[in-house]
């Protein structure tokens, strides 16, 4: 993975200072407690932030955005408190909604630049800044389209080009990849992956897919009931060192499953009668096989794989 | 390498202040308004009471036969009479969209995560209803009276008439406040612009009616609080010095606008917001 480029925020914050920082974060809607006294430090670069539905993702960046306001903790962006410099802090930030969002009546590249005159850019540059980002984002040749009338991997691209149209130094997309098909999805990480690492700019994605967020960031954030799970570089978030494997057992999946969680394996995701045992050490497969046959247990498949986020994502959240 | 690498550049050029969005946003708006045919047509329709009286003025300064027609102070209250008609039908034209269809279009929380604050949107989404009723209203009643300085040869008009001046600003300022405040309130409400149209519509012919109808049977004026409409024509009596045409006091006829106004205000700050919560 190529080393971040230095952003260039002017914010005049220490190198290697969080971007985003919270404390003691509580966010409550009505009577639902959508965020649970959140602390939580983003390095810069690219940070996932990681949970499923309803975990609490999407309820922070609009926190930090100052769409919904806590009703206890702090909020900093660029090193500027959010409940004082909201407007300071849009203006430096870029926003990728997770719906469908655009102004009527507008084609792409009206739509775009009409953004970037919202944020402060001079109509001219405005419009050649549109142009440009509309190339950027791969809609070069259907930026005179409108809006409307584009498909849902298209609105997703706009929505893109219009949070990145100012030139913002940290970014906040929220599902990226939602409902689009496998190419435009590997070309839509394959963009966020450029701006973070080769663009300089400092981004938050907000995903349930753990592969996007393995695929494009370098530190995560694992929610899970409006709370902080877990958080760290991705490396350390994978875990202890040690190997796992995909475990499939002939007719005893299920005494197999009770087997190494009495022996003391971590053991995740039983799907299809194959289970990831975590070993940790380097133990190898050694001790899998002496439990299947101690126990009459016939192995037919047994493949050693990466810890992934998965697995971490797994331990984290608490889920089998 | 390429000549002119086409990848993401970042931006060095100059950023306006925050503060200034609003513009943007009533710019766009008329641009966009101005850019439609049926709307040109009503425009120049909304135009055409200007015409008449400008001939009428024309023939009172040149033909001593008909000098009847020469214009008085009530002339120019008569003719924002007549916009009133041409105010409500842009007002639904233009204003009915102005947010039902950004909610439409989840385009709030667009607007919003930009350095703009809420009130900074509410205001240039008003510049452009604002604009376009005093393009019919006020601008062309100002016209009139430099038509008839113009006709007449002379500053005597105006000159015994100067209360025109003031009287025609704040009249007309009352008119597209009332009309643009109401609309966009009601615009907040809903996501579909042609349920806006017919709200406010109705909003407006109830109240008429009902005005009317317990005017009927209790033969009192003064309930002429119950419709916006009329009260603000009991204002513009008061305000171009003619006799009141209702019992209605002044003081609850500027109750009736300003409270309308008010109202609206917080209907749109509660409503014109990048997260809606269902509680």
């Amino acid at each position: 993975m190529q080393a971040p480029v230095p952003s260039h925020d002017g914010s005049g914050r220490p190198d290697g200072a969080a971007v985003v920082e919270l404390r003691g974060v509580s966010v409550i809607y009505g009577r639902q407690m959508a965020l649970r006294e959140v602390s939580a430090a983003f390095p810069p670069g690219a940070v996932g932030l990681l949970g499923p539905n309803g975990a609490g993702k999407s309820t922070m960046l609009k926190a930090l955005l100052g769409f919904v306001v806590p009703s206890q903790g702090e909020m900093r962006v660029l090193g500027l408190d959010v409940a004082t410099s909201a407007l300071d802090i849009r203006a430096r930030l870029g926003y990728m909604p997770e719906s469908d969002a655009h102004i009527p009546g507008m084609s792409a590249v009206a739509f775009v630049a009409y953004c970037g005159q919202l944020a402060g850019l001079p109509p001219a540059d405005a419009m050649q800044r549109a142009h440009e980002v509309l190339y950027y984002v791969g809609l070069g040749e259907a930026r005179y389209r409108n809006v409307e009338t584009y498909s849902t991997g298209m609105k997703q691209r706009i929505k893109l080009a219009q949070a990145l149209v100012h030139d913002p130094d940290l970014l906040f997309l929220d599902e990226p990849t939602n409902g689009m098909d496998p190419k435009g999805r590997d070309e839509m990480l394959e963009l966020i992956r450029d701006l973070a690492h080769n663009k300089g700019v400092n981004l938050i994605v907000s995903s349930h897919l753990l592969p996007d967020i393995e695929f494009t960031c370098d530190h995560v954030i694992v929610m899970d009931k409006g709370a902080v799970a877990t958080q760290g570089a991705l490396d350390a978030v994978r875990g202890p060192q040690g190997r796992v494997f995909e475990l499939r057992v002939k007719d005893g999946a299920e005494r197999m499953l009770e087997l190494l969680t009495a022996a003391g394996y971590e053991v995740h995701d039983s799907q299809e009668d194959v289970m990831r045992v975590f070993v940790p050490g380097e133990a190898g497969a050694e001790p899998i096989f002496r439990l299947a046959a101690a126990n009459g247990l016939q192995v037919r498949h047994l493949k050693q794989s990466v810890p992934t986020l998965e697995d971490a994502f797994a331990r984290a959240v608490g889920a089998e | 390498m390429p000549i002119h690498d086409q990848g993401y550049q970042r931006y060095v050029g100059d950023r306006a202040r925050t503060g200034a969005a609003w513009q943007v946003i009533a710019r766009a708006g008329i641009r966009t308004v101005l850019a439609e045919r049926r709307f040109l047509a009503l425009l120049l329709l909304a135009w055409a009471p200007f015409l008449v009286r400008a001939v009428q003025v024309y023939v009172a300064a040149n033909y001593s036969q008909a000098s009847f027609l020469q214009p008085k102070g009530e002339t120019f209250r008569e003719f924002l009479e007549t916009q009133a008609v041409f105010v409500f039908f842009i007002t639904i034209y233009v204003g009915a969209g102005l947010i039902a269809s950004d909610r439409r279009a989840n385009a709030l929380q667009l607007y919003l995560a930009k350095p703009l604050s809420r009130w900074e949107y509410v205001a240039g989404k008003m510049a452009v209803l604002l604009t376009l009723l005093v393009s019919v209203t006020f601008l062309p009643a100002m016209m009139l009276l430099v038509v008839q300085i113009g006709f007449a040869g002379s500053f005597t008009f105006i000159a015994n008439n100067i209360y025109l001046l003031p009287a025609i600003t704040l009249y007309s300022l009352l008119q597209v406040l009332l009309a643009s405040s109401t609309m966009l309130a009601l615009s907040s409400l809903s996501k579909s612009s042609r349920f806006v149209g017919v709200m406010y519509a109705g909003l407006i012919f109830f109240t008429g009616a009902l005005f009317q109808a317990v005017r009927g049977i209790t033969g009192q004026s003064w309930l002429a609080w119950l419709s916006p409409t009329d009260a603000l024509e009991q204002l513009g009596d008061a305000i171009f010095r003619l006799p009141l045409r209702y019992d209605l006091p002044l003081w609850a006829a500027v109750g009736v606008v300003v409270g309308l106004i008010v109202a609206s205000g917080v209907v749109l700050e509660r409503r014109v917001r990048a997260v809606e919560v269902v509680s």
